[in-house]
């Protein structure tokens, strides 16, 4: 595992030599603002809380994560380095989690640059810090299952535009799971124990719990097996 | 870890290696052998099977069927160990174009795990002088020629100073001048090595190489040095010898009736003489010559070109 090292270093060096980096983070902080602050109604609620950004994390995240994602491995098939890759002395499992652990910081910090929302409710009011808490830790996390999928979707394609629709696609499957209309519909349609259990698999519904400030292990979970599922299925896919 | 022992100071074994695509067989049944100090020319058409062979060698494609090793370590079972031994230069050297020469080589080397970082710092700069790189040592890869790109494809698969390296065209796309160098740094460093390297141009074989193989549809054609190779063209051991002052049928004549010459022609003024085995009979022919006291305008000795014996194998139509 010594050679995640190079491999994440490299991966997360490569977001600032490109413009990429400053992008995206000005694409995902603004539209963050945005979205709080207008659609959400951040002052008109009158609450100093940041559930009014948090509950558009999901949908942020549904563009943001496979932007960041698709040239991951669809790149590196492309331009033919990958043969370079996988004929250095590291294990496939070491090249998809120095790529994943690249992508995911990356995405942490752009999510913690969010923090002047935090400076803000705490200047206008007297927040509930337990929620900010798990609200951040809930959006890491579900960020890092994002991720997952999309560096999944990268890897098997060569062309960064469908990587890029591929894991919109998967990761809009994952979140609408969790709308009410959805699942009503799901009811009619299938077995109830069916639904359910396709209902459970929602990333709205899995990051509900966290927004409010509940540190709900199972909903942890998910995030983390839905994570590793998709990376262990990455190093299968690549190892062909 | 299993470890073959391999023959002969042999660094590279490659037993029955064969590859499909779907149903098309792109290796088939290749074997051969490389040792320590050995250059070893892998020539064939394009779509031959010269790089997929490399591929598998070098562990980025599993083989369908037979083995490979590597100072004696299985490429399929020990693919690590293998992988730290070779030095890998891949057909038109994919290499990150975002980031500077320099950084990528610092990159492979921490990869190859030359450690400490001072060690690894110092390899690079060794590298950088090795290579002709020190100019564009800052400079991101994707601004540079492709002689320069070229030159750090080879900079990165010889970083850890590898037993074996296999070089997929190596002077692909290089100017006459950057050839001539980048034959020099191979030549200097094959004492210690066995190296692997596939080339379209046949003068290339002949001033590097030690031995060639011609593979066409994934099976090998020839194995051999080159200067066996080049007794396989059909003039190959023939003289031309000009003559003056004596009927040219006669004198041809009487060159038929001796043991040495295998056959004779004319042309013009000129006579043909072909041996009729491998070894020169410059020294006979001389002799003969001077018996008969001919005047002789010309004498020499022809020898088969590569390329027209390249052609004649791979493309038996033309």
């Amino acid at each position: 595992m010594q050679q995640v090292k190079p491999l994440f270093k490299r991966e997360f060096a490569g977001y600032f030599r490109s413009p990429v980096a400053y992008v995206f983070s000005v694409v995902f902080l603004a539209s963050a603002a945005i979205l709080t602050f207008f659609p959400g109604q951040f002052f008109e609620s009158n609450e100093a809380s940041l559930r009014t950004l948090f509950q558009f994390f999901p949908w942020i995240f549904l563009l943001m994560a496979p932007a960041i994602c698709m040239r991951l491995w669809a790149e590196e098939k492309r331009s033919g380095t990958w043969e370079l890759l996988f004929t250095l002395p590291l294990t496939t499992v070491e090249a998809v989690l120095g790529k994943f652990l690249a992508a995911w910081a990356f995405f942490t910090i752009a999510i913690l640059l969010t923090f002047p929302m935090v400076v803000t409710v705490a200047y206008l009011g007297t927040p509930d810090w337990g929620p900010i808490f798990t609200g951040y830790l809930g959006a890491i996390l579900m960020g890092g299952s994002y991720l997952a999928i999309c560096s999944l979707a990268s890897a098997l394609t060569r062309n960064q535009v469908i990587a890029f629709v591929l894991s919109f696609l998967i990761c809009l499957v994952l979140l609408f799971l969790g709308i009410g209309l959805v699942n009503d519909l799901m009811g009619t349609l299938l077995p109830w124990w069916l639904a359910e259990g396709i209902s459970q698999f929602s990333f709205l519904s899995r990051y509900e719990a966290l927004m409010i400030g509940l540190l709900p292990v199972g909903d942890i979970l998910f995030f983390i097996l839905l994570g590793l599922f998709a990376l262990a299925t990455t190093v299968l896919v690549l190892e062909r | 870890m299993s470890k073959e022992i391999l023959p002969q100071n042999e660094l590279i074994r490659v037993g029955g290696l064969t590859k499909d695509f779907g149903p098309f067989r792109a290796v088939n049944a290749v074997s051969f052998g490389v040792r320590k100090g050995e250059i070893l020319g892998f020539l064939g058409p394009n779509g031959a099977g010269k790089s997929t062979t490399m591929k598998i060698l070098t562990g980025f494609i599993p083989a369908t069927a037979g083995e490979a090793w590597v100072e004696g370590f299985s490429v399929q079972k020990d693919s690590l160990e293998t992988r730290r031994r070779i030095g890998y230069l891949p057909e038109s050297s994919p290499a990150y174009p975002e980031m500077t020469v320099e950084e990528f080589l610092l990159f492979v080397a921490e990869c190859r795990r030359i450690n400490p970082r001072k060690n690894r710092q110092k390899r690079v700069e060794e590298i950088l002088s090795l290579c002709f790189l020190q100019d564009v040592r800052k400079q991101t890869i994707d601004t540079l020629s492709k002689g320069y790109k070229q030159r750090v494809g080879f900079a990165q698969a010889v970083i850890h100073d590898p037993p074996v390296l296999v070089l997929d065209e190596p002077t692909d796309g290089l100017d006459p001048n950057q050839k001539q160098e980048v034959r020099k740094i191979i030549t200097g460093m094959a004492k210690e090595k066995a190296i692997i390297l596939s080339t379209h141009i046949l003068e290339e074989v002949e001033a590097l190489c030690s031995r060639l193989i011609i593979i066409d549809r994934g099976k090998i054609l020839v194995d051999e040095t080159p200067a066996e190779f080049r007794q396989r063209h059909e003039q190959h051991n023939r003289f031309r010898i000009g003559i003056e002052g004596i009927e040219i049928s006669e004198a041809a004549a009487k060159l038929k009736k001796q043991d040495f010459a295998g056959s004779v022609a004319t042309e013009g003024q000129t006579l043909l003489v072909k041996a009729p085995g491998r070894e020169s009979i410059e020294s006979a022919l001389l002799k003969f010559c001077q018996q008969e006291q001919w005047s002789l305008k010309s004498f020499r000795k022809e020898s088969g070109r590569l390329d027209e014996v390249f052609r004649q194998l791979t493309n038996p139509q033309a």
